[in-house]
């Protein structure tokens, strides 16, 4: 990582930025060069390590001491404090919502303490636009590795032994996926990379491409020579120009560098990737429709099998795996399938990358052994919920998986816990819900995205999720009527078991949990035509509760249509003529005093 | 492409291409004719020539790549990303967010909708409005809102639209 003693890196996420994260660098280098201490230190962009909430946020590497949030009147004294006098600047440090106090080291920091980085194991240490940098942390050795000293069998056998199950969300064992597209002897075969993350709240995937895309080519070449293919295909959400870009870039380099095209190595052995932008179609994450989609056809998923292990892309025999699958595969080769298959859980190994998002501290991206309880994920590493409000539900595996209450957050993250739980790992995206969130109002979102998204290949997804939306918007609209959980239900099940594909299967989920963990609601909902979480605007009385109201005036200031009347010393009055609903005055209310 | 113009007989947009559009085309079928299953790339290079994707663009994209009009036409109608309408002059944007909602944007909507005499996503014949709608737009308070261009039109009624878009 360059030659010089000490490097910045100063987060370049999105919350970061918006903080000034990108002046601050520039300002920091200027300042590094009038005291004549640029040789000395290097300045660089950082991928985001997660601790938005106290962004801007650097790290000084090799001293691992983390500072934020850090504002440009700081510099002088930081210059002078840290890379003069070498008396790391206390009074600057990260402060932990956990702990008391100022925490110097990134180690100590609770976010970082409980992950385990694996796909990430690059995380803030290399610039993803130079292989060399990638090379220096051991890149491309496992390829290597698997060229000169294993057979293909041997690349299987091993993935095989690691446990390692699909990251995309069905949780297939991959090593097993491997054996059988080598099994068949029609040639050309594919392997493809999946990057068409399309849940809403993950994001993990785009991460991963853009600050560490050598990790997933390197991961993609391993398979490809596992199951004997010499082509592969990334196919990355347009939305994602970044990505695509830092896959460009990688890609010229690897070529460069002998690591992709022909005669890699100098192994005989031939591979090569071409990236392959989307066009816009959530269910092109399906594998078959995904497929479809890259022989420039609509992106509708086919009835398996066969599977497309044997008759995947041009009807050729193809391997696809997830990007965050794909960014294991080198750790596996160069540490060991029993290094790999001694973390997480039984049925579980490894880590998992999530997206931590919505009512909690800490947003950003996380990755933590598999195994790992909610709570942890949430409250250690997360920290919690912020304004002393309560946690309500976890929602995961975005329109697919389900929402997850309180009473189940030692549920231990992995595959088949949070199936049970009527959830689904998904890839990896985590929103959390405090007490102000309607559940179903919740369900009603993930629905409306589901029938937006559903291909209209099959009537049950089609159709059924149509007529599903229609009865959440009865019920949050004030027109629900008795039995409509019990008709949702029947409903959803028919949905689940009659759908062609992955979209359909799960698209009820988001419903069938929220019924399941928070049946009242839906009740309060129905027969009392209320909505306690004071979300959804039909339901909502917009009346001030006198007996709470203490008057203070807060929700006047806030109603932006002058619809609250209120003086001193008297309780606040709504005017319902010329409230809009807007809820300004339900968010600015301390007491609840507002119905 | 200059000329664009909606044909009543064929009751869609047509666009009259150019010389020079074909030459920018040819680069494109150039690019991908060898490359089987290229044909969304080649979409997309050429929706942003044109900004959006004609008969005329898609039927000439399908000679030179040996792919059916029908086979483009069912792509182009599949995503989310390509579009077959041009962009007018202007565009109108009606907020459909909750508060906005609950004051009746559904009607305002409908009300632009027939003043304007199209549908949602669609453009009037004379290039001169593109109508859309969009989730909140953080101005609650003067409910309902619609843009036209980046101009806000608030506290709207159905009477007023007619009114509102004359002046553009």
């Amino acid at each position: 990582m360059g030659e010089s003693r000490l490097q910045i890196m100063v987060c370049a996420g999105t919350r970061c930025v918006s903080g000034g994260a990108t002046r601050l660098r520039q300002l920091l280098g200027e300042a590094l060069d009038a005291r004549g201490l640029a040789g000395e230190v290097e300045v660089f962009p950082a991928e985001c390590n997660g601790l938005c909430g106290q962004g801007p946020v650097l790290a000084v590497q090799p001293d691992g001491i983390i500072y934020g949030p850090v504002r440009p009147e700081h510099i002088p004294l930081l210059i002078e404090e840290h890379f003069i006098n070498r008396r790391p600047l206390e009074r600057l440090m990260l402060r932990a919502p956990a702990l008391d106090g100022r925490v110097p080291l990134m180690k100590d920091v609770p976010f970082f303490k409980d992950q385990r980085l694996i796909v990430m194991r690059n995380r803030g240490r290399i610039n993803p636009e130079r292989i060399e940098e990638y090379i220096a942390q051991d890149g491309y050795f496992a390829l290597s590795k698997a060229l000169h000293e294993m057979t293909p069998e041997g690349v299987i056998d091993e993935i095989k032994r690691s446990g390692l199950r699909g990251r995309g969300g069905g949780g297939f064992p991959t090593g097993v996926k491997w054996e059988e597209v080598r099994k068949y002897d029609r040639f050309p075969k594919y392997t493809i990379c999946n990057g068409d993350e399309g849940d809403p709240g993950a994001f993990m995937d785009r991460t991963v491409l853009e600050s560490d895309p050598h990790s997933v080519l390197e991961g993609m070449a391993i398979s490809a020579y596992a199951i004997g293919a010499h082509q592969g295909y990334i196919y990355v959400r347009a939305e994602y120009p970044l990505a695509i870009q830092s896959l460009e870039t990688a890609m010229a380099q690897a070529r460069e560098h002998g690591l992709l095209g022909s005669d890699i190595l100098g192994c005989g052995f031939d591979f090569d990737v071409t990236v392959y932008p989307g066009a816009g179609a959530f269910v092109c994450g399906e594998s078959t429709a995904l497929m479809y989609s890259l022989e420039g056809r609509r992106g509708m998923p086919r009835i398996k099998p066969p599977r497309s292990a044997e008759a995947g892309l041009w009807g050729l025999p193809t391997n696809l795996n997830n990007v965050e699958t794909f960014a294991n595969v080198p750790a596996i080769i160069l540490k060991g399938a029993a290094w790999f298959a001694s973390i997480g859980t039984a049925g579980s190994k490894g880590t998992k990358v999530f997206a931590l998002t919505g009512a909690v501290s800490n947003v950003g991206l996380v990755e933590v052994p598999m195994g790992t309880t909610l709570r942890t994920l949430v409250f250690d590493i997360g920290g919690g919920i912020p304004d002393g409000r309560r946690f309500k539900s976890a929602q995961m595996g975005g329109p697919s998986g389900g929402c997850i209450p309180e009473a189940l957050l030692d549920t231990p993250i992995d595959f088949d816990s949070l199936t049970q739980a009527g959830s689904m790992m998904g890839s990896g995206g985590v929103v959390i819900m405090d007490e102000r969130t309607c559940m179903v109002n919740t369900a009603k979102f993930f629905t409306e995205f589901s029938v937006d998204e559903s291909c209209g290949k099959c009537a049950p997804c089609r159709e059924g999720l149509k007529v599903m939306l229609d009865k959440l918007t009865a019920i949050t609209g004030g027109a629900g009527e008795p039995g409509d959980i019990a008709f949702l239900e029947k409903l959803a099940r028919h949905i689940q078991a009659t759908s062609h594909c992955g979209l359909g299967q799960t698209a009820p989920n988001p419903v069938l949990s929220t019924i399941r963990y928070f049946r009242d609601e839906y009740e309060t909902h129905i027969r009392e035509k209320r909505c306690p979480a004071l979300i959804c605007p039909a339901l909502i009385r917009f009346r001030v509760k006198e007996d709470i109201c203490r008057m203070c005036g807060l929700c006047f200031n806030a109603c932006p249509a002058h619809a609250i009347q209120w003086k001193k010393k008297q309780p606040a009055f709504i005017d319902r003529s010329i409230c809009t609903k807007c809820r300004s005055c339900i968010r600015a209310c301390k007491f609840g005093a507002i119905e | 492409m200059e000329s664009v113009h909606y044909d009543e007989k064929a009751g869609r947009f047509v666009a009259r291409l150019q010389e020079r559009d074909y030459l920018k085309l040819d680069q494109i079928i150039e690019r991908y004719r060898d490359k089987p299953g290229f044909l969304i790339p080649a979409l997309k290079d050429a929706q942003s020539l044109f900004g959006f994707l004609p008969m005329e663009v898609q039927r000439y994209l399908g000679k030179g790549l040996k792919i059916s009009p029908s086979h483009i036409y069912g792509v182009v109608t599949f995503y989310a990303f390509f579009t077959t309408v041009p962009r007018g002059r202007h565009v109108a944007r009606c907020c459909l967010g909750t508060a906005c909602y609950v004051k009746g944007a559904s009607d305002i909507v409908k009300k632009m909708e027939e003043s304007l005499s199209i549908k949602v996503g669609e453009t009037t014949r004379d290039l001169s409005f593109s109508l859309e709608v969009v989730r909140c737009v953080g101005a609650c308070g003067l409910a309902p809102v619609m843009f036209v261009d980046d101009d806000a039109h608030t506290m709207l009624q159905p009477e007023k639209i007619e009114a509102i878009l004359h002046k553009y």
